[in-house]
């Protein structure tokens, strides 16, 4: 894992000071979304060899939820974005 | 060969020259019956009881590094069978029973090592816990016994008991539970499976499994096409990239988690001993070491190589347990690719394509299961019906709402 990530609020900062939760390509259902919606968001993970979009949160720092792609194999970090930066992203190009 | 006290007098009085190798290296035939893919512990032990116990010949292993060349050779040596959930407790308790005669029915010394495993807890509501956890174990018929501040201090004098935060009260005790060489399980296995006609093929990569009117017809390898009756995916970190290839959708992610060993010591630690207000656990190894680990890094990752932080994470726990570790010497670290399921306990299931199999989900618990899993796996492709003990272990408890949650910690598996 890359020791430093560029958090777009706080600059360069060490990586222990965030916390990761994990899969950030999945949008959460609509309440009454089907069951399988369901447990494709809750259980079902592509978990891929290579690229891959993940939830941070900057916990010692500023506290906001970041986005950051990096590689799961090679651990090199591609970028960083605000996640709700992210989500207007993503839903513009829907 | 049959190995023995007499092979081995017999082999020295004759300049050790006559040794024949445990396996063969043969050529991958064009059809198979079954296919397991993933030469590991499960994978070994899945060909072997389906040779053994369910009568199955023209069986092959595909695996694409070495045999024994992922977790199996990676962990941290523990057998216990102190689990909690009545979804895990049996199986764990005949994967158990398993280990006590495997080395016998192997012919294979795999050192297995009965000296007890001590969960420790710091407070009173982790000892009600444990009460618990004991008194569900007997449950099953497996014995547990809880060990008082005095009883521990006596056996594991070296303790931090004193401990301002994290005083250590008692333990929980399961006598039976111990150790066993990781590495020598592998090569038992595979021995064993090839001395009954299992074809080992290794250095052999799975690219692609193929697929007529929605059952599997074989797999695309490195070494060309190979066709199969039935299939079995045992690949432990690398289930999902496999999976993906007859279009599964799994509940799994890969995360890392690492393991260490220190310079030889004399005879220090008698027991596996976990801690309770971390997840730090030691035992020390025939040739001296002490074998240690703890948490996963954290997040999801293929890389077999962990991160700092958690090296200084799991030494400070590992200092603040027994403060004597200060003054041993580390002498490796390495690290395995862990299938995480997201109830934190595995699957050993049908898939939605009939002839295909999955065993997987094993998180960090998966070399003390080896036997057990090999032998409910054999048992689910052999007789296309679930073993009982293995029967809550379906891929499909997750939609159906019946998670196998030991740690009750949601289905977020750098948590588990």
């Amino acid at each position: 894992m890359a020791s430093l990530i560029h958090c777009p609020h706080c600059g360069v900062r060490p990586k222990e000071e965030f916390s990761i939760r994990g899969d950030a390509s999945l949008v959460r259902p609509d309440p009454e979304a089907s069951d399988e919606a369901w447990n494709d968001y809750v259980h079902i993970r592509s978990n891929p060899r290579g690229r891959y979009r993940e939830h941070w949160q900057h916990v010692a720092g500023c506290r906001r939820w970041l986005v950051v792609e990096r590689d799961t194999f090679t651990h090199e970090v591609f970028s960083v974005t605000d996640a709700a930066a992210a989500t207007v992203a993503r839903e513009a190009g829907r | 060969m049959r190995y023995s006290a007499f092979s081995i007098v017999k082999n020295a009085l004759t300049g050790n020259v006559n040794w024949k190798p445990a396996w063969r290296q043969p050529e991958p035939k064009p059809y198979y019956d079954v296919i397991i893919v993933g030469g590991g512990g499960h994978g070994l032990a899945t060909a072997y009881y389906l040779a053994k116990e369910f009568g199955l010949k023209n069986i092959a292993v595909l695996e694409k590094g070495y045999l024994g060349s992922g977790n199996v050779g990676r962990n941290t040596t523990i057998v216990r069978s102190n689990y909690m959930l009545p979804g895990n407790e049996p199986f764990y308790e005949f994967s158990m029973k398993l280990w006590e005669g495997m080395e016998q029915d192997l012919n294979y010394n795999a050192m297995l090592s009965q000296r007890g495993i001590i969960n420790l807890y710091h407070n009173d509501g982790q000892r009600d816990a444990y009460i618990r956890r004991g008194n569900a174990m007997w449950m099953e018929g497996v014995p547990a016994e809880l060990l008082d501040r005095a009883a521990l201090k006596k056996m594991l004098p070296f303790l931090n008991f004193d401990h301002a935060r994290f005083p250590i009260m008692g333990g929980l005790l399961q006598k039976r539970g111990g150790t066993a060489r990781h590495d020598a399980v592998a090569w038992g296995y595979a021995r064993a499976a090839d001395r009954l006609g299992v074809d080992l093929i290794q250095n052999c990569e799975v690219t692609g499994i193929r697929r007529d009117n929605g059952v599997v017809t074989g797999v695309e390898t490195s070494r060309g096409f190979i066709g199969c009756g039935k299939l079995g995916l045992a690949a432990a970190g690398n289930t999902s990239r496999v999976g993906e290839m007859a279009d599964l959708k799994l509940p799994i992610e890969s995360h890392v988690l690492q393991a260490f060993v220190t310079e030889g010591l004399k005879p220090a630690i008698n027991h596996v001993i976990t801690y309770g207000a971390g997840h730090f656990y030691i035992s020390q190894s025939d040739k001296g070491g002490l074998v240690f680990g703890a948490e996963i890094d954290g997040y999801n990752s293929y890389a077999q190589r962990g991160n700092l932080a958690t090296v200084e994470h799991v030494m400070e726990e590992g200092v603040t347990m027994i403060p004597g570790l200060s003054r041993v010497r580390v002498l490796r670290s390495w690290s395995g690719v862990m299938d995480m399921s997201m109830d934190g306990s595995p699957i050993i299931s049908h898939t939605p394509i009939d002839n295909l199999y999955l065993n997987c989900g094993w998180c960090y618990g998966g070399f003390k299961a080896t036997p057990a899993s090999g032998w409910c796996f054999a048992h689910l492709i052999a007789k296309n019906e679930t073993h009982p003990v293995a029967r809550f272990l379906r891929l499909d408890r997750f939609e159906r709402g019946y998670p196998i949650d030991e740690h009750g910690a949601g289905p977020q598996p750098n948590l588990h």
